[in-house]
């Protein structure tokens, strides 16, 4: 896909500069958000691959993701989901590509997963990755289990980003509108002192809020009833986020339930506010390079 | 051979989500509380070395802690230590044998992964529900009314504390299947009928004499596979007999007629060839670029969208199965018809689904026949199936609607569809092409097969009764297919197949034997197809149902790097033979023949008899105009507006509707629910086709079961131009619209039992006609259908059969999704018109069902006169002058006007009556043809030209709303106002808590 030049001016993205990012879009074995995860990276104007999980674990090495800058762990239903939230898919790339992946966090890569694969870097323990050690991935310290009212709920959701987290994808976002669609979002902790760290160190970069922009547990401004309305995490870097709503569904202008009214009223983006998340990645990337 | 058995649960001091939602489920059904309740998810590992040397305890620890979430969950090998109750009782549910169980497929999967090793050996899960408070005679009933299905799962219960148990369902015997022949040569009529009803052959004495006198002409029985065969590819499933039959209709005049091309070739096709006719006339597309790309003979009518892609549509309905078991026949229901859609040509991308249900009513009170599900417990495994056939797959839904009525509960209606994007070419070949040479090999891929889903196409072509076979319920597995999916889509792109067809009814029976047409021939070995476990006799494995399989052409140049494709992507595929020209259908196991048919006797040999339709219907009689004003009247319109609200087939049914996904992909513009608290069902929804691209698919629907109680023409019109309006409201462009239809109908062949047979096919005739007269007037072609010819269930002595049911879908298009039109009103000052004429109709609508009258002045369409209309309501709406659009359909203008009022904060203020009806029933007339939009005060004057000429006038204007929004009537005499909240209050209380 074409970039889109208005696009990447509005995010003060050079298209030349930004071609330089190479984005890994992981496929297979159930997961579905491929498309569109794809499509927002090459908006943005980055080169995206996308491969099949099936063709990176063939000769797997230490160096397997060092030709990329950023990954992405799409959304979708991993092996269905059976067993739990995207179990089966972070233990086979723990197994097969564990080894590719810790290099990849060690020289500092950029990561993003949404939903599904929010839940597997949780799982892969990349995220929070809270006192990791070079060379390994850091144990599962968090999870992400069903949602208090049990089952899939799909709904826009209001988020706001704590501005003193250490998150490069979530710099300069305030409040944002996001789909949000699982089952599987509340985030829990594997001690209290885990969960005090990662808030001491504002590593929860998102929060589900009320009408009020106050953080919220209450269904369905917050659809897992995770504590604090806690939606994402970041690891102590902030190069890796992962999030259960779905920025990659909110490309263009007219993914917003209420895109007529808001351009009724005056607002002339010609984009998804989804993208900026992504554009901040990029520009996150660009920097390291 | 060990068995191990692992338990998982949720770490305590988190919330156990199954057992809070079974609590809740329980209290709301049963009214029973038990005092504690804990779920655990239970793995038997029946698996071991590809060697055959069992894992050692220490592989069996690792594989629980690669199961078990260590933030979240706890597990054990063997069993976990029992919570400590008073009284505890156990139910464990799991599969019945030969059941697909996905979970312990995919748990497979990750012991292999932990392992590093190829295993051997089966998985089976199932779950435990530890209960405190409750009798063992209280959880038999609980899981008898809620908890498991006999037909698909086992239960079973015993008191604390339990014993080890490791009994697993496994499945097959180590017999040797043979072939059986049939001895049909000497058989007298009685035996032969004997044989077609024991056998669930589905087939009439007529077409068991044509069998009989064709074996008798080749000197031989047949094998039971080939009576199979011939009785899947004949069954009114797949052979749509009924409308492919003359017909001698005696019409509501007393005049008879002949129609000698059958109903399908004189109305659904004959309407299409009328439009292409009409549209090559008028010369609306571009040279050898016609609209219909490809219709009627593939899984999914193809149409033209932009230069790079084409669009495919197709709904189905799984009724039968549904029946049987709502979820895995719901679920079926949806992944079947995105196997349909996607393997349509050679394969287009899954866009977005629609699914309709029309259920008895869940509130229903008092005695069911026997071995009827209460209508509630179908509604749920209903929505549960495809919600979960949806999601799984990564499809959105764009349209979902339900509908009520007591005569759905013995068969419910359980609509699926799919549109996909096929791209125009793939490899340097036109994608709805399918090449298939002579010689190309016959690959299987996907799931496995097994018993399940045998006799599905001759199941759902009868009655459902007390022998009602349970093997012909089968439940889908997504990720298998979606694997499969990306596999075949990459061998696509790259041009490694030649042709394609996908599983479906009737099995390798239907998918071989219909493209054995393309070449005119196949051969199979089926000792070459990989089952799920060892016995299944030659037969069984032909006709099989079971899901998520495809069967693909491949040229023998692409067969090793396209069977090295599917190794890689672990999607299992198998060479099962080769395409022919010799005219058969040949089928071997090994070295046993086990059918060999001419594919003309196959596919043309079915008798077709004349069929009797006879217009009679019964006398009813039907309560006058002033009496329904009185009865309205007596209750005041507020209370009549918002107890129709809460009508069932009114009601939001948004609760379920949210566990749908409907932003996967990214696509969606306008969705199904919308308004400025997103909680209003759209008008029409619209999503893009492509990243990066602003064309749009717009998709509308139109149902109206219960107008076919008067009269099945009414019907047939009302649902085609419902479904038209409502894309055409959203900004879809008037000469690029497609429909589908679908049938559902009650037993229209007349019998001893079905003493009014003649009359139901004479609906279908004057429904037919209907279809016909208005597809012919809008210029909209019909390009793919379906017919479900049996609805009807007779069990313990009660026979329920449903109103006839015509769905009709629209698929429209437009260039720019940014001009897209919601049914909310924007601006302060704008003024609301109704387009169309509103008249003293109400038979079969919502206000008469609501207050039980009886009225035969149904809704009637002149289509030519709307397509008029709506000609020009589409290009005021293109000069930019509509602001938003909405129909008038069930539950008229009340309904209409409702829902515009909830969707915007502003109020809207009535100050006229349409069609110069009295005020009380002028709201609640169903009449067609109209569409409430509104514009701006400076436009007021090209609306107003508009409705002058084409019927209608300005009801009011959009005003502002101290109470965020509202709806009032200035002429009305009991000065009726009505605020946002309580509209709201009313919509959402209908269905609420069900």
């Amino acid at each position: 896909m074409d970039f889109d030049p208005k696009l990447c001016e509005a995010m003060g993205l050079r298209p030349e500069e930004a071609a330089k990012v190479r984005v890994l879009v992981m496929t297979g074995y159930g997961l579905n958000c491929e498309d569109e995860t794809a499509a927002g990276f090459e908006r943005l104007g980055c080169t995206v691959e996308r491969r099949h999980v099936g063709d990176l674990i063939v000769e797997p090495s230490a160096e397997t993701f060092s030709r990329w800058d950023v990954l992405a762990f799409i959304g979708g239903f991993s092996f269905g989901d059976h067993v739990a939230s995207g179990r089966v898919y972070a233990n086979r790339l723990r197994y097969r590509l564990g080894e590719g992946l810790a290099r990849f966090v060690d020289r500092g890569g950029l990561a993003v997963g949404m939903c599904n694969g929010f839940q597997t870097m949780v799982k892969l323990g990349i995220l929070p990755g809270l006192d990791r050690t070079e060379g390994a991935l850091a144990p599962q310290q968090a999870s992400l289990v069903p949602n208090e009212r049990l089952g899939y709920y799909d709904g826009w959701v209001t988020m706001r980003a704590d501005a003193k987290s250490p998150c490069v994808w979530t710099r300069g976002v305030e409040l944002i509108d996001l789909p949000s669609r699982h089952g599987e979002g509340q985030l829990v902790y594997g001690s209290k002192e885990v969960r005090t760290q990662l808030q001491r160190a504002h590593q929860i970069p998102l929060c589900y809020v009320d009408e009020a922009g106050e953080a919220t547990t209450s269904w369905p401004q917050n659809p897992n009833g995770s504590e604090g309305g806690a939606g994402a995490l970041c690891d102590p870097s902030g190069r890796l986020f992962g999030l259960m709503p779905h920025p990659e569904a909110f490309l263009y202008a007219e993914n917003h339930p209420r895109w007529r009214s808001r351009r009724d009223a005056g607002d002339g983006r010609a984009w998804g506010e989804g993208v900026s998340l992504l554009a901040n990645g990029v520009k996150a990337a660009l920097s390291a390079r | 051979m060990a068995i191990h058995r692992l338990e998982i649960e949720t770490r305590p001091d988190l919330t156990d989500a199954l057992a809070t939602r079974t609590c809740a489920r329980l209290d709301a059904w049963l009214q029973v509380a038990p005092t504690q309740l804990r779920t655990r998810r239970v793995f038997h590992l029946d698996v071991r070395g590809e060697d055959g040397v069992e894992l050692s305890a220490g592989e069996i620890q690792e594989v629980l802690e690669a199961l078990v979430d260590p933030v979240a969950e706890v597990g054990s090998v063997g069993m976990l230590p029992d919570p400590n109750f008073d009284a505890g009782v156990a139910l464990a549910v799991g599969f019945r044998p030969g059941v697909t169980d996905t979970v312990a497929a995919t748990v497979r999967v990750a012991i292999a992964d932990t392992l590093g090793r190829v295993i051997a050996g089966r998985v089976y899960s199932s779950t435990l529900y530890l209960f405190d408070g409750l009798t063992e005679a209280q959880v038999q009933h609980a899981a008898d009314k809620l908890l498991h299905n006999p037909l698909i799962e086992r239960a079973s219960i015993s008191a604390f504390p339990r014993a080890l148990d490791l009994d697993v369902p496994s499945a097959g015997s180590p017999s040797t299947p043979a072939v059986e022949r049939v001895a049909l040569r000497d058989a007298e009529d009685e035996a032969l009928m004997r044989l077609s009803k024991d056998g669930m052959l589905a087939l009439s004495l007529e077409e068991m004499r044509a069998i009989q006198s064709h074996f008798s002409t080749l000197d031989r029985d047949p094998n039971d596979a080939e009576l199979e065969c011939l009785a899947q590819t004949w069954s009114e499933h797949c052979k749509h007999k009924i409308f492919a039959s003359s017909i001698s209709y005696q019409d509501p005049e007393g005049t008879r007629t002949r129609l000698d091309e059958g109903l399908f070739k004189t109305y659904v096709r004959g309407a299409t060839e009328a439009v292409e006719r009409d549209r090559a006339e008028a010369g609306i597309d571009d040279e050898g670029a016609s609209f219909l790309v490809s219709v009627f003979h593939d899984n999914a009518g193809v149409v033209r969208f932009t230069e790079e892609d084409h669009l495919a549509y197709k709904v189905e309905t799984h009724n039968s199965p549904s029946a049987l078991d709502p979820y895995g026949g719901a679920m079926t229901g949806i992944v079947g018809v995105n196997r349909d859609s996607f393997g349509t040509g050679r394969g287009a991308d899954l866009l977005t689904n629609v699914w309709g249900y029309c259920l008895g009513d869940p509130r229903h009170e008092g005695a069911l026949p026997k071995g009827l599900m209460h209508p509630r417990r179908i509604r749920d495994g209903v929505h549960a199936g495809v919600i979960d056939g949806g999601n799984h797959s990564g499809v959105p839904y764009s349209r979902g609607f339900e509908l009520f009525d007591d005569r759905y509960a013995g068969k419910p209606l359980v609509y699926c569809g799919t549109v996909s994007v096929m791209p125009a070419v793939c490899a340097g070949v036109p994608t709805h092409e399918k090449p298939v040479s002579v010689g190309d090999a016959i690959v299987m891929l996907g799931g496995r097969i097994g018993k399940d889903g045998i006799h599905g196409a001759t199941f759902s072509s009868v009655e459902l009764d007390e022998d009602s076979p349970v093997q012909a319920v089968q439940i889908g597995d997504p990720i298998t297919q979606r694997m499969m999916f990306d596999m075949l889509a990459e061998a696509r792109d790259r041009g490694l197949y030649s042709g394609m067809t996908d599983n479906g009814a009737g099995g390798l029976s239907s998918s071989v034997g219909e493209m054995a047409e393309f070449t005119n021939g196949a051969r199979i070995d089926l000792a070459k197809a990989p089952v799920k476990y060892p016995g299944l006799a030659p037969w069984e494995i032909l006709i099989s149902e079971a899901q998520e399989r495809m069967t693909v052409a491949v040229p023998l140049e692409h067969l090793d790097t396209f069977m090295a494709l599917a190794e890689r992507r672990e999607v299992e595929a198998s060479v099962l033979g080769e395409f022919t020209d010799t005219g058969r259908f040949e089928v071997c196991y090994g070295d046993a023949m086990v059918c060999d048919l001419e594919l003309e006797f196959l596919h043309e040999g079915v008798p077709l008899p004349t069929l009797q339709a006879r217009w009679s219907p019964p006398a009813r009689e039907s309560t006058d105009q002033a009496t329904l004003a009185a009865l309205v009247s007596e209750q005041g319109i507020a209370a009549t507006m918002g107890r129709l609200m809460a009508r069932p087939s009114i009601a939001s049914q948004e609760d379920r509707a949210r566990a749908y996904d409907h932003e996967v992909k990214g696509l969606s513009v306008i969705k199904p629910w919308c308004g400025h608290r997103s909680d209003v069902p759209s008008t029409a929804s619209v999503m893009r086709a492509r990243h990066g691209r602003s064309e749009g698919v717009v998709l509308g629907e139109g149902i109206h079961p219960f107008y076919s109680d008067i009269d099945a023409h009414a019907m047939g019109h009302a649902c085609v131009d419902e479904a038209l309006r409502r894309v055409l409201c959203a900004g879809a462009r008037i000469d690029r619209v497609s429909a589908l239809d679908n049938f559902c109908w009650p037993d229209p062949i007349e019998s001893d039992k079905n003493p009014d047979g003649a009359h139901k096919l004479a609906q279908l005739v004057r429904c037919c006609e209907a279809l016909y007269e208005s597809c012919v007037a809008h210029g909209v072609p019909l390009i793919s259908g379906k017919d479900s010819m049996k609805n009807d269930a007779y069990l313990d002595g009660v026979r329920i059969s449903i109103p006839p049911t015509l769905l009709v879908s629209v698929m429209g298009q437009m260039e720019d999704v940014g001009a897209a039109l919601s049914l909310e009103p924007r601006a302060e000052g704008d003024l609301v018109f109704v387009l169309g004429h509103t008249r003293a109709e109400f038979g079969g609508s919502e206000m008469c069902r609501m207050l039980d009258r009886w009225s035969d002045t149904v809704p009637r369409t002149d289509a030519r006169a709307c397509a008029a209309s709506y000609r020009a309501f589409a290009a005021l709406r293109d000069r930019g002058v509509v602001k938003s659009a909405h129909v008038v359909g069930r539950g008229g203008l009340a309904v209409a006007l409702g829902h515009m009022t909830m969707a915007s904060p502003f109020g809207i203020c009535v100050e006229r009556v349409p069609g110069g009806l009295e005020p009380p029933l002028a709201w609640f007339s169903e009449s067609t043809g109209r569409i409430v939009f509104t514009v701006s005060e400076s436009d007021a004057a090209e609306a107003a030209a508009l409705v002058d000429a084409h019927g209608g006038e300005c009801l009011g204007s959009v005003e502002g709303s101290e109470e965020g929004g509202h709806l009032r009537f200035l002429h009305d005499t009991d000065g009726f106002g009505v605020g946002a909240d309580a509209l709201r209050a009313s919509f959402k209380e209908g269905l609420h808590g069900l």
